[in-house]
C-alpha cells in the first residue's frame, strides 16, 4: 500500500494528460500501416497494458482554416485541455506547458514544433531539458459535405512503468486515452458552440469540479 | 437559496433548500419557474430504475417561467415568458443542424459522455434533471433553473396563453406528436396506441390531427381510456379483452397499419438490461417483460410501422426479431427533437387545433411535490397529470 502510493506520487505526474510520454518514432509510423486494413494504428489491437499510442478523432462543423488557426496558437489550448494550466511561448520557439500534477504540483513540459503544414497538420515534440518526454500531432482534414473538419489527435507514449504506470495514471484520472477523448470533445464544444458544456448549477461548483478533475 | 425537488433514493424525493442557479456560460439564462410538471418518465427515476442518479439531484424536465437573468450571448430578454424544451441542444452541431436536437453532440459535458457511449456506441445528449447519464443538469421542479443554450431552446409564449395551455410544449406534446409522425400516418391508416398516459393521449390526438382514419387506444385505467375516447379514439381494456384478437378483428383481418408503444420500460416490466445488475436486483426483473411492444409488433400488419416513444434504457431478450424482419416493419424511436416542434405546435395551440389542458388532473404547490410523485405513481387512474406551481399558496 505505502509502496504503491509512493509510486503513485512519483509517476502520477509523469503519465498525465494530453502530452503523455512519446517518442517520435511511433508518430512517424502512424501512416505506415502495420496491418493490411485501413484503420489508424492507434486502433490496432495491442498487447494488454502496452498501448504505445493514443488517438482520437472528432468531426467539427467548422472550416479547416479556422480550427487550424485556433490550435496554432498554443496559448489557446488550456481553454479545453483540462490538465494544462498554461502554455507559454518562449522566444527560442520552445513552448512550456504547465501541466497539473497530483498534490497541487505542476510539471513543466517543454516542446518545440516538429512539423507544421498550413491548415493540415501541427506536430510537436519535447526538447531535451523537458521534465517529461512527449510528442503529439493534430491533423485537420475536410469532412464530407457540410460536416466540417475531421480533427485527429494522436499521441504516442511509452507508459512510464508499463501496466503499473497506467494503473497509477488511472488512479489519478489522468489516463491519456480518456484525457485525449475528453479534451477533443471540449475543443469541439468550444469551436461549435463558443463555450464548454457544464452541468454545474453554480460557479463555485464549476471551480470545485475543475480542482477535483484537474 | 431556493426550494427544489431533490432525489434521495427509490421512492424518496423531497423538497429541499439548495443553492440558486447562476449564469456560468455566455449562452445561459436563468428562468424563474412558474409551472413545472411531473412526467411519467420521472417515475422511472422515482422507482430507481435509471442508473446515474445521485442523492440531491434536482429533478424535473417539463418547465416554463420568466427570464430573470441572461448571459452575454443569450438572445432572451428579462421578463419574457418562455417554455423550456427538456432536451438541451446547442443548435450548431451536425445533429442539431439536421433538427435531430435530442442527439446534440455538445450539451452533455465531456466527462459525463463515457457511460452512455459505452451503452449505446455514442454518447447521449443532455436532458434536464434526468440522471448523470444525460449530463446531470439540475432540473426544473424548482424555483429557478439554469438553462444552457438559451438562444436555441426556450420558446417565447404570448401573454394571452395560460401556463396550462403551453407548458406541455416542453416535452409530452412534442413527444406525442413525434410519436405519431414516426408512425408515418397515411389517410386510411388504423393506428393502435399502447398506453394512455400523457404521451399516449397526445399521440392519439396527433394521429387524429394527422388524418388517421381510425385510432385505437389500449390501457386498463378506465379514466385514462375515457380521456382517449373523448379525443375520438376507440378503446380496448386489455384486462377485459384479448388485444391481438380484437385488433385483428377491428382491422378486418389485416393487422393495424401502425402501432405506437407509449408504455416504455416499466409499466409492464420492460426493464433495463443486465449491465445494470443493481437495478435488476432492485426490481427483481425477469427478462421477458416487453409485453406491450411485443404485442404491438405482432399486431401490426406486414409492412407496417412501429413507433416507440416509450422510454427504454437497456436491453431485452425474447425480442420478436423474426416478426420484425419477416413482416418488413419500419421501427422508429428516439428522444424527442423538441426544438423542431415547439413553434409549429405553439401555432396549433393558438389556432385551437390542439388543446392540452384536458389532461391536467392536479395542480399543487412545489412544496407538495413529493405527494404529487406518490399519487401520480400509485393512483394512475385519477392522477393523470400533475403540475407543480412554485408560486402557489400551500
Amino acid at each position: 500500500m505505502s509502496q504503491n502510493s509512493k509510486i503513485g506520487a512519483g509517476l502520477g505526474g509523469v503519465v498525465l494528460t494530453a502530452g503523455a510520454i512519446a517518442f517520435g518514432a511511433f508518430l512517424s509510423n502512424r501512416h505506415q500501416n502495420r496491418g493490411y486494413d485501413d484503420a489508424a494504428n492507434h486502433t490496432k489491437r495491442q498487447p494488454e497494458g502496452d498501448n504505445a499510442q493514443v488517438g482520437r478523432s472528432v468531426t467539427i462543423r467548422k472550416p479547416r482554416a479556422e480550427l487550424f488557426a485556433f490550435w496554432s496558437d498554443f496559448s489557446n489550448l488550456p481553454q479545453f485541455m483540462e490538465n494544462v494550466e498554461a502554455i507559454e511561448a518562449g522566444a527560442d520557439g520552445v513552448s512550456t506547458w504547465r501541466i497539473k500534477a497530483p498534490a497541487g504540483q505542476t510539471v513543466a513540459v517543454k516542446t518545440e514544433l516538429a512539423s507544421k503544414k498550413q491548415d493540415e497538420l501541427i506536430a510537436w515534440r519535447s526538447v531535451e531539458d523537458s521534465e517529461i518526454e512527449t510528442s503529439g500531432e493534430v491533423r485537420f482534414e475536410d469532412a464530407p459535405g457540410e460536416r466540417g473538419t475531421r480533427v485527429s489527435l494522436v499521441m504516442a507514449y511509452d507508459p512510464p512503468a508499463g501496466a503499473l504506470g497506467r494503473a497509477v495514471a488511472k488512479l489519478f484520472l489522468r489516463e491519456p486515452q480518456v484525457q485525449a477523448r475528453h479534451d477533443l470533445k471540449r475543443f469541439k464544444m468550444l469551436m461549435e458552440t463558443g463555450e464548454i458544456a457544464t452541468s454545474a448549477r453554480t460557479r463555485d461548483e464549476t471551480r470545485a469540479a475543475k480542482q477535483e478533475n484537474g | 437559496m431556493m426550494r427544489a425537488l431533490t432525489w434521495h433514493g427509490t421512492n424518496d424525493v423531497r423538497v429541499d433548500t439548495v443553492s440558486d442557479p447562476e449564469i456560468i456560460n455566455p449562452r445561459d439564462a436563468i428562468i424563474k419557474i412558474t409551472s413545472t410538471a411531473i412526467c411519467g418518465s420521472d417515475l422511472h427515476l422515482y422507482d430507481g430504475v435509471i442508473p446515474g442518479v445521485a442523492p440531491g439531484d434536482v429533478l424535473g424536465h417539463e418547465f416554463m417561467g420568466e427570464v430573470v437573468e441572461t448571459g452575454s450571448a443569450s438572445d432572451l430578454k428579462k421578463g419574457q415568458r418562455v417554455v423550456v424544451p427538456f432536451t438541451i441542444s446547442c443548435g450548431g452541431c451536425f445533429h442539431c443542424k439536421q433538427q435531430q436536437y435530442s442527439a446534440c453532440d455538445n450539451s452533455n459535458p465531456a466527462e459525463k459522455q463515457d457511460m452512455s457511449a459505452t451503452l449505446y456506441g455514442q454518447p447521449m445528449a443532455a436532458l434536464f434533471g434526468y440522471s448523470h447519464l444525460t449530463g446531470g443538469y439540475s432540473g426544473g421542479q424548482a424555483e429557478y433553473a439554469r438553462v444552457p443554450f438559451s438562444d436555441v431552446g426556450p420558446i417565447v409564449v404570448p401573454d394571452h396563453l395560460e401556463d396550462d395551455q403551453v407548458l406541455f410544449l416542453s416535452d409530452i406534446l412534442p413527444t406525442g406528436w413525434m410519436a405519431a409522425e414516426n408512425a408515418d400516418i397515411q389517410p386510411d391508416d388504423t393506428v393502435a396506441v399502447w398506453g394512455c398516459g400523457p404521451v399516449g393521449l397526445f399521440a392519439i390526438q396527433s394521429a387524429i390531427v394527422m388524418g388517421a382514419s381510425r385510432v385505437i387506444a389500449i390501457d386498463h385505467y378506465p379514466n385514462r381510456l375515457a380521456l382517449a375516447k373523448q379525443l375520438g379514439a376507440e378503446i380496448i381494456d386489455f384486462r377485459e379483452t384479448d388485444v391481438r384478437e380484437a385488433l385483428m378483428e377491428m382491422s378486418g383481418g389485416i393487422g393495424v397499419d401502425a402501432v405506437i408503444d407509449a408504455v416504455g420500460m416499466e409499466s409492464h416490466g420492460f426493464a433495463i438490461d443486465n449491465m445494470f445488475d443493481v437495478v435488476k436486483q432492485k426490481v427483481g426483473m425477469g427478462a421477458d417483460r416487453a409485453s406491450a411492444l411485443k404485442q404491438a409488433i405482432l399486431a401490426v400488419r406486414f409492412g407496417g410501422k412501429v413507433s416507440i416513444p416509450g422510454v427504454y434504457g437497456g436491453m431485452t431478450d425474447k425480442w420478436p426479431l423474426g416478426a420484425m424482419m419477416e413482416k418488413g416493419l419500419q421501427v422508429r424511436g428516439g428522444q424527442t427533437h423538441v426544438q423542431k416542434y415547439t413553434k409549429p405546435l405553439l401555432e396549433k395551440i393558438e389556432d385551437g387545433t390542439l388543446d392540452t389542458t384536458f389532461l391536467i388532473s392536479h395542480r399543487l404547490p412545489l412544496e407538495q411535490a413529493a405527494e404529487g410523485y406518490k399519487n401520480f405513481k400509485e393512483q394512475q387512474n385519477e392522477w393523470t397529470k400533475v403540475i407543480l406551481k412554485p408560486g402557489m399558496e400551500n
